[in-house]
């Protein structure tokens, strides 16, 4: 029965793991700050849906919790103040990119290879259902912070930071089934705090250059 | 009695081989007899060397295909203790077959091409081709490195002379320059490498080679230095700089034949320093020809697709074609180094198969070019058009030549590039960890490749035979003789036959690979089909494309006369609305080739004079170079230059210093003696 | 042989019906009155009827390309298996050569273009071959995909593999999948790529190779046309979704029929999809296509990468 359920259980993470990477690299391409945060509120739904999956085949009950906290922050409360950031800013539109779109996409195929490769002696040493997918989680993490380098505006890298922990969330549920629960909650409250002072640095950015251009904070250095 | 004088002829198939080549030198000094004489030479000499290159093809297919023990010869020429070996094998006789084949068409082709010439009699550039032909031959028949270098040095001394041939013009000069120099770069890494692999007795011969173990490291540097010299031949990136410079610079039958059998055989010494004398071991090694090869395939075809002289485009497409070459010997070196011997021979039959095809459609294409020429002196594709309405034979066999090059069904180069294609697909059963990720992207490339080669032949043949003359000067082009048509066509027929009979080929490149790797691909398919894998995996049949698109083509055209009237009248083509219509308003090259231009532009460098609103003649001009030239080569020449200028100092001019050397070193040789 | 010439004439039949439906869905979604469904058939009587208005310049090359078009399309539907398997001459090319197959009509196409020498068709034959160059990677990572799952190229294989095999969801076949719809409306020049009802010659694509033809030559072709749709759409239905093929063995009459009504209900429902993309996405800028191509190369990739990994 158990093995029955654990067949479409891992071909239904397998299939939400892909679509966690699908959409890292729709953020990869995406030139619209708006789009970008509904496509890491979907990320978000899709880690929720997974946990739940992973509670559900396991049977470890924090799991269920950490799925809740999972839908609160990243698929309500993150977005929403996000929205409201990006409104009062002024920077719903078009975010310019620093190398083109088809080099980006090139160097984000090199980088997932890289992370499959990594991943696969790795998630030998694993026992949990979900261990192939670690691979799917790091090359999160790693074009997370490709886009966080190629972006120009300001409001982007912290998405980029988000995302960046979505895929380390995903990577702890893959390889060990969740992390301890005060390690959650903590991580929880970082990220909006994050948010917040993040949220007040761009309105002084703003400020003092006029736009959220991130090549103006160049101008800080002495010369 | 006929078996009788079969075995006879195949007992000394070696011997009859040697002699035809002799015979080739042999015509080429006859015509040192009567060196003006265009007749003589053209007509008589020629054609003559044709048929002997037919000869040269048959006894390389007999070598094929009856499946004999290698034979050998040792010739008691060249230096006292080092005679010449030689050596007939499966290897050997593929090649010869493909040198034979397009040296019939070219030779063919050349007797009704030479007109009266500027520059070189005819009779020196009857000698100096045929003995590059010879030269061709034996390299391919050496078994000792000895007389591989003679035979190479004579194939590039011998190449360089027709280069030059029309040596009154500086840049052809310049041309010749820079082709003798890179061949000679290659040549002294091949004695470096030969050097590594002999026994350390100093027995040349390949036998000895073959049976010497090699330690990793070194077997690796004989390996590298094999790639460097054979590569700068093939003209593989970086070391390519030379053939866009050379090819274009010769008259058109020499560059067929440089492009068509010259760079395979540098292709034949890959193989044979790889798979014969080293006994492939390394999977790295397949990696690097890999990456090697995919790269200038692509830059080839990048390339090509930017260039307005017909002649360069041709070559750059030379470079696309031998870098795919090199990506099916990778593969096969990956797969043998990874014990998958049926794999290995799949890619290393559609590298042969490849070798085989381009000397035919490369060649039809540089003998088109050359008609295109003779009749409308020009090369810049900005001064051509509309050429299949005055010049209908060279445009309908060109148009074969384009289809074939192009990789497009039922012809041959789709054959080989489906071969290549269906090799990759294996690759992820390789078991190095990245490799079995990374490689299949190289099937990704390939596609790219073969896809933008198609791009660059529709640019080509669309330029310059369809769509409108773009000079007045153009309705006097005349259409070739002949011997011309015979040589254009033979070349077309070997390309649909092939195309359509694959099996004939691939037999013939699965003794090379029987040899080379101990197994062959499958022909347990019906005859008229290929299947080299399985038949349930992939299978192909040319014949039945073939036949299939005729039948349908021609049930059409009956059904649409019988049911439809077939009415038609001549009128203007769509204008809308903007009657002044001129030539100059399709596509130029430029013009054709702007998409890649946009699509790749970090790859160029380009140099644009843009015209202004304001202007009152505005002009528009465009230059487009290969950076990679200039950021590898430029260093090294200052380098060199810089090197050989510290060493300038020692010729001071002063009669006393030079004495004083001598004296100096008998002073020391004294020193050191007593 | 019978079945054979069957299912060839069935594709030659539907495929106009095809391109109508499309239409039909597309005018529904922008509330506008459609053309009737049989419109493609009489606009092909129509132009069957006409006299031929030849350029004055035009080589044989450009009097051959229409047939030379229809008939690669022909052969190309008689080895696409989109009703039976076992069909003689399903065998003669696996799916690499049929992409072979297309690039011939695409080439002879962009020649005939550039036969009369006006700058439009040029200018069509340049862009027609830029968006065909970049689609073939894509197209081919989709077929190493299905290589990967199934073992071989040859699309009856293909389809007896996947139908017979359990019914999973593959996240590698997803992302081939919509990889394969996005070549498929870069090659079929639909929006996004080109706008099939464009009459502005600086926007075409397709159509500005087709400038000058007329009559029976342009019957033959709009025909060509509307076949390369309907073959890729069995392409993708043979690679995704081959339930209802009449697989090895199962060849009674029965069997055909009800593949014939399943061809028929998936080409309802792709077409109604097809129309549904369209309205959505506005066409792009023509430099902008090869980042369209682009993604849909990377998620073929993508597709092979996750199977490579997950083992799945």
């Amino acid at each position: 029965m158990m093995m029955h359920q654990s067949h479409w259980i891992v071909e239904l993470l397998n299939l939400l793991a892909s679509i966690l990477l699908l959409i890292s690299f729709a953020m990869l391409s995406r030139r619209r700050t708006q789009r970008l945060i509904t496509l890491y509120a979907w990320q978000g739904l899709v880690l929720f849906a997974s946990t739940c999956l992973v509670a559900y085949s396991s049977g470890q009950k924090e799991l269920y919790y950490s799925a809740a906290l999972t839908l609160l922050l990243k698929v309500i409360v993150l977005p929403w103040v996000l929205y409201r950031l990006i409104r009062d800013l002024g920077a719903q539109w078009d975010n310019e990119l620093l190398v083109n779109i088809p080099t980006t996409m090139l160097v984000g195929l090199a980088l997932v290879i890289f992370a499959f490769g990594l991943a696969q002696p790795i998630s030998m040493m694993a026992n949990t259902i979900t261990r192939n997918t670690l691979g799917i989680a790091l090359a999160v993490i790693l074009l997370s912070f490709l886009m966080m380098i190629t972006r120009r505006k300001a409001v982007t890298q912290v998405i980029g930071f988000l995302a960046m922990e979505n895929g380390l969330f995903f990577a702890a549920t893959s390889a060990t089934y969740g992390m301890p629960m005060v390690i959650e909650l903590g991580i929880a409250l970082d990220l909006l705090v994050a948010v917040f002072i993040l949220g007040i640095f761009f309105f002084q950015i703003r400020e003092q250059f006029d736009s959220l251009d991130l090549h103006h904070l160049e101008s800080l250095k002495e010369d | 009695m006929l078996a009788h004088g079969t075995l006879l002829l195949q007992a000394h198939d070696l011997s009859w081989t040697l002699m035809l080549v002799l015979a080739w030198m042999f015509l080429g000094v006859i015509g040192l007899l009567r060196p003006h004489s265009l007749r003589f030479v053209a007509r008589g000499l020629f054609p003559a060397g044709a048929v002997i290159a037919l000869g040269v093809a048959i006894l390389g297919g007999v070598a094929l295909l009856s499946g004999h023990a290698p034979q050998t010869m040792v010739l008691p020429l060249g230096l006292p203790n080092l005679p010449f070996h030689f050596r007939l094998d499966a290897l050997s006789g593929f090649f010869l077959l493909l040198i034979g084949v397009s040296g019939a068409g070219i030779s063919t082709f050349a007797a009704g091409y030479f007109r009266s010439g500027e520059g070189t009699a005819p009779g020196l550039l009857g000698l100096h081709y045929h003995v590059f032909l010879a030269g061709m031959a034996l390299v391919v028949l050496a078994d000792d490195a000895y007389c591989f270098m003679v035979a190479w040095e004579l194939m590039a001394l011998s190449s360089y002379f027709l280069v030059v041939s029309q040596h009154h013009r500086s840049e052809i000069r310049q041309a010749g320059f820079l082709y003798l120099l890179m061949a000679h770069l290659g040549a002294m890494c091949l004695l470096f490498s030969f050097g590594i692999l002999q026994p350390g007795n100093w027995q040349l011969t390949f036998d000895a080679m073959r049976a010497t173990p090699h330690t990793p490291f070194w077997a690796t540097i004989a390996f590298l230095l094999a790639l460097l010299g054979f590569g700068a031949k093939a003209g593989l990136v970086p070391l390519h700089i030379w053939l866009p410079e050379a090819h274009p610079a010769a008259p058109s039958p020499v560059s067929a034949m440089m492009s068509g059998l010259m760079l395979k055989t540098a292709v034949y010494g890959m193989l044979r320093v790889t798979f014969d004398l080293l006994h492939v071991q390394f999977w790295q090694w397949g990696l690097l020809v890999l990456v090697l090869g995919l790269l200038s395939a692509l830059f080839g075809a990048i390339f090509a697709s930017v260039k307005t002289d017909m002649k360069r485009l041709l070559a750059y497409s030379s470079i696309e074609n031998i870098g795919l070459i090199f990506t099916g010997i990778g593969l096969a070196i990956l797969f043998e180094a990874a014990h998958l011997p049926l794999f290995a021979a799949l890619a290393l039959s559609a590298a042969l198969l490849h070798a085989l095809n381009h000397s035919l459609f490369k060649s039809l294409l540089f003998l088109a070019t050359g008609n295109v020429l003779h009749a409308t002196k020009r090369r810049s594709l900005g001064a051509l058009g509309g050429l299949a309405r005055t010049m209908p034979w060279v445009a309908a066999l060109a148009l074969v030549g384009t289809l074939a090059i192009a990789g497009l069904p039922p012809l041959n180069g789709f054959v080989s590039e489906w071969l290549l294609l269906q090799s990759f697909l294996f690759t992820p059963q390789l078991s190095q960890p990245f490799i079995n990720m990374l490689v299949p992207l190289g099937a990704a490339v390939l596609a790219l490749t073969v896809a933008l080669a198609a791009y660059v032949m529709v640019k080509f043949y669309g330029v310059i035979f369809l769509g409108q003359p773009r000079e007045p000067a153009l309705a006097d082009a005349h259409d070739a003789n002949w011997l011309e048509r015979l040589g254009l066509a033979w070349l077309a027929l070997g390309c649909i036959l092939i195309g359509v009979l694959p099996q004939i080929a691939l037999r013939a490149a699965a003794a090379v690979t029987g040899q080379l790797l101990g197994s062959t691909i499958s022909f347990a398919s019906p005859w008229g089909w290929i299947a080299p894998i399985a038949p349930k995996q992939a299978s192909y049949s040319g014949l039945l494309l073939l036949a299939g698109t005729i039948c349908v083509i021609g049930l059409t055209y009956i059904l649409v006369r019988v049911l439809a009237h077939g009415r038609m009248r001549r009128t203007v083509p769509w204008d809308c609305g903007y009657p002044w219509q001129t030539s100059r308003m399709q596509d130029t090259a430029e013009g054709f080739g702007h998409p890649i231009r946009h699509i790749f532009r970090p790859v160029f460098d380009m140099e644009r004079e843009l015209p202004s609103p304001a202007d009152k003649a505005p002009r528009y001009r465009i230059h487009v170079e290969d950076r990679l030239a200039r950021i590898v080569y430029q260093p090294v020449t200052r380098a060199v230059q810089r090197v050989s200028d510290a060493i300038g100092v020692v010729q001071s001019g002063r009669l006393a210093i030079y004495l004083l050397f001598s004296f100096l070193t008998l002073l020391g040789l004294l020193a050191a003696v007593l | 042989m019978v079945r054979q010439f069957g299912e060839v004439l069935l594709a030659i039949a539907l495929a106009p019906l095809f391109v109508g439906w499309i239409a039909q869905c597309r005018a529904w979604l922008q509330s506008r009155t459609a053309p009737p469904l049989t419109q493609p058939y009489r606009m092909l009587r129509k132009l069957f009827h006409k006299e031929v208005a030849l350029a004055a310049d035009a080589t044989r090359l450009f009097r051959i390309t229409p047939y030379v078009l229809f008939g690669s399309m022909v052969l190309a539907a008689a080895i696409i298996p989109s009703i039976a398997t076992d069909l003689p001459f399903a065998r003669v090319a696996d799916a690499i050569a049929l992409i072979g197959i297309f690039a011939t009509a695409r080439v002879f196409q962009s020649l005939a273009a550039m036969d009369i020498g006006t700058a439009f068709g040029s200018m069509g034959a340049r862009r027609e071959m830029m968006v065909g160059f970049l689609a073939e990677p894509a197209l081919l990572m989709v077929l190493f995909n299905a290589f990967l799952l199934s073992g071989s190229t040859a699309l009856p294989s293909l389809v007896e593999a996947y139908s017979s095999g359990p019914l999973s969801i593959n996240p590698s076949l997803t992302f081939a999948g919509i990889a394969f719809v996005m070549v498929l409306l870069a090659e079929n020049a639909r929006i996004p790529i080109d706008n099939p009802s464009t009459h502005l010659e600086l926007t075409m694509i397709h159509e500005a190779m087709v400038l000058e033809y007329s009559a029976r030559h342009l019957a033959l072709i709009e025909w060509a046309s509307s076949l390369k749709l309907f073959n890729y759409a069995c392409i993708g239905f043979a690679l995704f979704l081959p339930w209802g093929i009449a697989t090895h063995g199962a060849d009674g009459g029965w069997a055909l029929l009800l593949a014939a009504a399943a061809l028929v209900a998936k080409l309802i429902v792709s077409g109604a999809a097809l129309a549904l993309i369209e309205s959505l996405s506005a066409k792009l800028r023509i430099f902008r296509a090869p980042e369209f191509l682009a993604i849909a190369f990377l998620l073929a990739v993508l597709g092979l990468l996750v199977h490579l990994l997950l083992g799945s």
